[in-house]
């Protein structure tokens, strides 16, 4: 039976179909539907870690307990769950072992555009790299195989487009893979010098043969055409070359690292032209050069930003992109904004009205970096907010703590804020810590977390308590407050940034997206009593529109939370039908 | 069945992401070769966003480019204009004739282009508005706006109405069944 599946929804079924019986992740745009729609097999275990670090050594702890276990991240979750990967590649496994890394190619989601194949070589794991949703599904039975024959943890690496396109994909049956019998081998898990020291001669050998398996395995193929030219590529960057090279002659990779260096000697032989195509960093590339083989790469393509047929064509043969109409007009951009309703949008205007320095986190709330709320100083990556205000204090005094706070979400919190936490109480910092918690992790599209009180199931569970767990840590002022009470926020943002010890303030509000969210419906403005003040305009509402002549609220968009309502001076917003609101 | 490209684009939250899905399923049981290009995450808050599906023989790269679409599905003015030179010139370009400012319109920081339709008319031949934002509010929802854009695309694609049907039924919850048939017949008989 063949069926559309997203590439994410592919490599579940994959995992499901490999027998797998164990997956811990930490949510992140593009990888997320993996763990997703795991859950939706009961024969699996599965669950949301608190982040990338801890889900890994779950799934290596699943692996050494003798199943097959996995476990899913973004590109930046990798820097999260480096430790453990590193040292995994040296114990090797007991149940196969994959860990699926999205990368993010032209940055839709995320912060940076890092490439996975170069920390995945640099940790001596081996890598396969599908380029549509069959092959996302195969490629994660191959690679559970790969981990067990030698033993060792496997990654598969997608990206953005691969992990969010849909294509076919023919299901199969679930394999009956039984636990393998646990025995106790220090020399083998228990990673200190003198073991480790053997162990790393091993992943030497390995990797050798992992060289030699490469050169052999079907996952590497050629597709000759034209032997004018010559491509090299892999991943999504195969159908984007496919359709700009037609005819030409194709060494298609499924396993980057390590790479088929006979087969790419062969492929190169074989033809006049030799091109490399691949996003990101010069991989493939350099190892052509290394091996002496001469191509043209990131001479001519960028190692910045996503690819296309058209910027291939563009690149390699030289053709302009035609213009397709002749509409002269200047369109605005429309980037993101924090929904209709959306809690942060209190905390924002408030900070922005006391004029604060704001050190961000990730998050829907690193919104609050734009136009017209601008209140967002930084944001580096998950929890850096917290440690940041401590540097911030430590370079700048006192007096610049006074005006600085940190903002994390929830789910960040939990993450990696909580260490920074204890850094600020532990060296004596004053900083205020202001954590968004709207009771969801939101910007990856709702999914539970350790303070949510449900599991990736949606059963209920232990509640981490926020209060209680910044007070374990020594930090005594700990206040909730409700970010639409603006009045009450500033009150307590002035008395804790003014405070001379560490403070958390737990801005409490639900997502607006979430179901059990009611309000109160649309609003509307009166505009006898609307003196376009504009006072509203500052939260930065998408219901809130300026017509120029007046000042109009947009009854599709409005969900009627009435943050409004607080700043207008003159009572001009009613609930539609009349009632003042 | 012939290459067709499909490209759906609107601003996050309108429920593109459901009218995409729902275009997939149409595509296999026609019993061709499709794939679907989605964006997740910071993108989808209130911003810009654009899906496409592909279906063919055999369908390589799941993006399309610029002067490939055989359709355009507009869920808003804006966004109509910022795409439209992703169609062919003889394509169908459907508009949601409705306007959802950006920020920087909102702030007056930059002006919303005036006369959208009339713009992108002059340059493309096979162009059609829809209220639909008014058709779904006689439905009961104005989050079936995308159905009835559905329906309207589904009149110039040639595949038959039962398809269509079958594919709505199959991927939206089943307590909004009927509403949104309602809502794809509305923008069907349109």
């Amino acid at each position: 039976m063949k069926k559309l599946m997203l590439g994410n929804e592919a490599i579940a079924r994959g995992v499901y179909e490999a027998g797998a019986t164990v997956a811990s992740a930490y949510p992140g745009t593009p990888s997320t539907e993996i763990t997703e729609y795991i859950a939706k097999y009961d024969e699996i275990y599965s669950e949301w870690a608190p982040n990338e670090k801890v889900a890994l050594e779950v799934a290596i702890g699943a692996s050494v307990g003798g199943v097959r276990s996995t476990c899913a991240m973004k590109h930046v979750g990798l820097n999260v769950a480096a430790d453990p990967l590193f040292t995994a590649a040296y114990t090797g496994v007991n149940g196969g072992l994959v860990i699926f890394v999205a990368d993010d190619p032209g940055m839709h989601s995320s912060q940076n555009e890092q490439d996975t194949r170069i920390i995945a070589r640099a940790a001596k794991v081996p890598v396969l790299e599908p380029s549509d949703s069959q092959e996302c599904k195969d490629f994660t039975k191959e690679a559970f195989r790969i981990s067990e024959e030698y033993d060792t943890p496997v990654i598969v690496r997608l990206t953005t487009r691969v992990a969010h396109s849909q294509g076919l994909v023919e299901l199969g049956e679930r394999d009956d893979i039984p636990i393998k019998p646990y025995s106790k081998d220090p020399g083998k898990y228990v990673m200190m010098p003198a073991m480790a020291k053997r162990r790393h001669v091993v992943v030497e050998e390995r990797l050798s043969r992992l060289a030699e398996f490469s050169d052999s395995t079907t996952l590497n193929r050629i597709e000759w055409g034209d032997r004018k030219i010559g491509v090299i590529t892999s991943g999504i960057t195969y159908q984007y070359a496919k359709e700009a090279f037609g005819d030409a002659s194709f060494l298609k990779l499924g396993m980057v690292y390590p790479l088929p260096e006979k087969l790419i000697r062969e492929f190169a032989a074989g033809v006049e032209t030799l091109y490399v195509i691949e996003e990101l960093e010069p991989f493939i590339e350099n190892n052509c050069l290394r091996m002496g083989i001469e191509v043209k790469g990131k001479a001519l393509l960028p190692v910045i930003g996503e690819y296309s047929a058209s910027l291939i064509r563009e690149r390699v043969f030289g053709q302009k992109q035609e213009k397709y109409n002749s509409i002269e007009e200047e369109i605005p951009v429309r980037p993101p904004v924090m929904c209709a309703g959306c809690p942060h949008r209190g905390v924002f205007y408030v900070l922005k009205k006391l004029k604060l320095t704001v050190t961000g986190d990730i998050g829907c709330y690193t919104l609050g970096a734009l136009q017209p709320l601008e209140s967002v100083d930084t944001c580096v990556c998950m929890g850096a907010s917290v440690g940041m205000a401590h540097g911030m204090e430590k370079a700048r005094g006192r007096d610049a703590a006074r005006k600085t706070v940190a903002v994390i979400g929830d789910s960040t919190f939990i993450h990696s804020g909580i260490t920074g936490l204890i850094d600020i109480v532990y060296n004596k910092g004053t900083s205020t810590v202001v954590i968004l918690d709207n009771s969801i992790t939101g910007m990856t599209g709702h999914q539970h977390n350790p303070a949510t009180g449900f599991t990736i199931k949606g059963e209920p569970t232990r509640q981490v308590d926020l209060v209680k767990l910044c007070q374990a840590v020594g930090v005594d002022r700990v206040r909730i407050c409700d970010p639409f009470d603006l009045e009450e926020m500033e009150r307590i943002i002035r008395e804790e940034t003014a405070a001379e010890e560490p403070s958390v303030i737990i801005a409490q509000r639900p997502c607006a997206l979430l179901k059990h969210v009611k309000f109160n419906g649309a609003l509307s403005i009166n505009t006898d009593r609307c003196t376009k003040c504009r006072m509203c305009m500052r939260l930065g509402c998408p219901a809130i529109v300026d017509r120029g002549t007046h000042i109009e609220v947009d009854s599709a968009l409005c969900v009627g939370c009435d943050l409004c309502t607080k700043v207008c001076r003159f009572n001009a917003f009613e609930r539609l039908g009349g009632e003042d609101a | 069945m012939r290459d067709t490209s499909i490209m759906i684009v609107g601003v996050g939250g309108q429920g593109t992401l459901l009218t995409s899905r729902i275009l997939g399923n149409v595509g296999i049981s026609t019993g061709a070769d499709v794939k679907v290009s989605e964006v997740h995450g910071m993108s989808q808050r209130g911003g810009s966003v654009v899906t496409y599906v592909k279906m063919g023989e055999k369908v390589s790269s799941p993006i399309i480019e610029k002067g490939e679409a055989d359709i355009l599905l507009c869920f808003e003015e804006l966004e109509a204009l910022r795409w439209v030179d992703y169609a062919k010139k003889d394509a169908s370009i459907i508009i949601n004739t409705q306007r959802i400012d950006p920020m920087p319109v909102i702030t007056g920081k930059a002006k919303y282009p005036e006369n959208i339709v009339e713009k992108i008319s002059a340059e493309y031949k096979n162009v059609v508005t829809v209220p639909a934002l008014e058709l779904a509010e006689a439905c009961g929802s104005i989050k079936a706006v995308n159905v009835v854009m559905i329906g309207v695309l589904a009149r110039r694609t040639g595949i038959p109405e039962e398809i269509w049907i079958e594919s709505i039924r199959k991927t939206v919850k089943p307590q909004f069944v009927d509403m949104n048939i309602e809502a794809f017949k509305k923008g069907y008989n349109l």
